[in-house]
This record gives C-alpha cells, structure tokens and sequence, in this order.
C-alpha cells in the first residue's frame, strides 16, 4: 500500500514538475519582457527630413504629423501639395518651399508663420537619418 | 539540475526587474506624451523648444486609445473635438462613402472589415485609387507580409494611423457575422 502510494506520489511529482518549469518560463519571459520594455519616445508619426538639410548646414526638420492632422485632413497635404505617403520620396528643398511649393504653401505668413523662421522647423538633433517613427518601423521590418 | 539554474536567472532578472516596478506610480502620473525636449529628435539646445505647441497640451485632451498618438483620431472629428480642414483654402465640404469591403482570405485569422467611411473623412479616393488599390473588390493581391513591410495599408497603418499591432481594429469580423452579411447583400 505504501509503496503503490509512494509511485502515485512520484508519478504526480512528475507530472507536476513539467508545469513547474512552464510557469518558471513564464515569468522569465515576462521578466525579460518588463526590463526590455522599450521606452516611450518620440510622438507617432513624427517625421525627420534630412535628405539635404544637414548636407546645406542647417539642422535636421521635424516635421510633426500629429500637430497637421489636428488642423488639416490627411488629403490637403497628399492630394492637394503633392506630398507622397513616403519618407524621402519628396523633393522637399527651400527653393521649392519659397515657390509655394510643399510647406510653403502654408508656411507663407498667411496660414502658418512664414519661411524665415528656420529655426522652428530645422530643430533636429545632429545626425538623425530621414524616417517616421512608426510601429513597424522601430521594432519590425519596416522599410522606412 | 538546470531548473535551478533557470530559477537563479528568473531571481535575477527579477531583481532587475522590481526597481522598474517600483517606478511604476510615478510612470502613472508623467504624462503619456514625451516632452519634445526629451523625445529623442529635437535639439533641446535650439531655441525652438521654447516655441513648438508640446503633444502632451493638446493631444491628452482629445478621446484617447491605447496605441500610436494614443489618441481616437476618428472619433475626435466625429464628436468634433476637432475640425481639420478638408481643402488648403477654406473649411470645404467633406465627401464621405459609406460602403464597407470585406477581405475574407485571411488564412484563418477573422475577416477584415475594411470601412470606407473613417477613410474618406480623412483621404480623397485618389489617395487610394488606382494605386495601390484597384476599384474592383479582390484585384489586389494584399498580404499582411507586403503590409509590414509598409505596402498597401501599411503606407498609412504603422506610421501614422493606428500602428500593426491593432490587429483586432481591421481583423474585426468573424467567419459565421461574414457568411450572414454575404446572405443578405445576396438577397
């Protein structure tokens, strides 16, 4: 009898301890999720553009998209300015803003401050490659 | 033997992990939005700093979600927390579609619901139309691989509308709701 009861015991320690290494598993993972949890930065849908910006000597634009989509619908930018829905695939350059042209059909003193405000646009930190901060684009395989 | 071990490191990692913990109250009461002197992309050094309207101010007082600006951005012109303009000029008349599509080739996963309406209070057809979308329902080859990789509704999703990891926002309808819509649009 005791013995019988023994190998119930150990069979229900065997069976016991495969679980015990699951939830062992679990909480590493977790752990190891909560210290690797990456930091909240900058807004979603931010925009660095620094094709030519830091090449001509002025620091990198930051261009906020949560800031625009409070005032104007997705489409006046990228349907009515032409902008393309993709990083870098815009000619933006000062010539072309002065024309009119991209920002500078509203950043022209009249809907938004004007053109020889450099400094609240270039206000980048030195060195950001152009990209949007996006899902996929920080942590997957995003082709930003 | 190794359940030790892997106990030694799960006590470590632990340890490493309380201090974050313990942080957690005070991670409550700093704001959702990173101040721009501390976002990681401007120069806190130059002068517009100062100048440039901070997220926090605006966004945290608009109808809020869990993901991206983490804010409801369709719901914020529905209830007319904002009002975008629709044209450069002037306020203008906004065109919307009511016309719901449904991709049902989801390998399993449920069936997405793609609503024309949210779409056009922000977007022109053209936007859309002809590229990358075709106008015929099922033309288009979509796949979510293409879509990670910022194709088709990852040129907006994952950027600047609601990010990838919402899969339940677009993967919204099961199969058994789809077979009764596809009855009655038949009938």
């Amino acid at each position: 009898m005791k013995n019988t009861a023994r190998s119930v015991n150990n069979r229900k320690i065997e069976t016991w301890q495969p679980r015990r290494g699951w939830l062992v598993t679990a909480t590493t993972t977790l752990a190891l999720l909560l210290v690797l949890a990456p930091l909240a930065s900058a807004e979603y849908g931010d925009v660095v553009i620094n094709r030519i910006a830091e090449q001509e000597g002025a620091p990198p634009v930051i261009f906020p998209h949560w800031f625009h989509r409070i005032r104007f619908r997705c489409n006046v930018c990228h349907t009515e300015l032409d902008f393309e829905m993709r990083v870098g695939a815009n000619n933006i350059n000062m010539d072309a803003l002065q024309q009119g042209k991209y920002c500078g059909a509203c950043h022209n003193n009249e809907i938004a401050w004007g053109l020889q405000n450099c400094i609240m646009c270039h206000s980048g930190k030195e060195g950001l490659k152009p990209q949007i901060k996006g899902g996929h684009q920080t942590s997957g395989p995003g082709r930003w | 033997m190794w359940i030790r071990l892997v106990n030694v490191i799960t006590l470590l990692l632990l340890a490493l992990t309380l201090p974050a913990l313990a942080q957690e109250p005070s991670a409550v009461n700093t704001p959702k939005h990173k101040p721009l002197a501390e976002d990681g992309l401007h120069d806190p050094s130059l002068p517009a700093i100062e100048i440039l309207q901070e997220p926090g101010e605006v966004l945290g007082a608009l109808p809020s979600t869990t993901s991206g600006n983490m804010v409801d951005w369709n719901k914020a012109v529905r209830d007319g927390y904002i009002q975008p303009r629709a044209t450069l000029e002037e306020q203008g008349e906004v065109e919307t579609l009511d016309l719901d599509i449904y991709f049902p080739n989801t390998a399993g996963a449920d069936v997405v619901r793609f609503p024309h309406r949210e779409h056009t209070e922000w977007l022109d057809c053209s936007n859309c139309h002809p590229f990358p979308f075709a106008e015929k329902a099922g033309a288009t080859p979509v796949s979510m691989l293409q879509i990670l990789m910022g194709e088709y509704c990852g040129r907006c999703h994952g950027a600047v509308s609601f990010p990838l990891t919402e899969c339940s926002r677009c993967h919204s309808v099961s199969y058994e709701e789809y077979r009764k819509i596809r009855e009655q649009q038949e009938n």
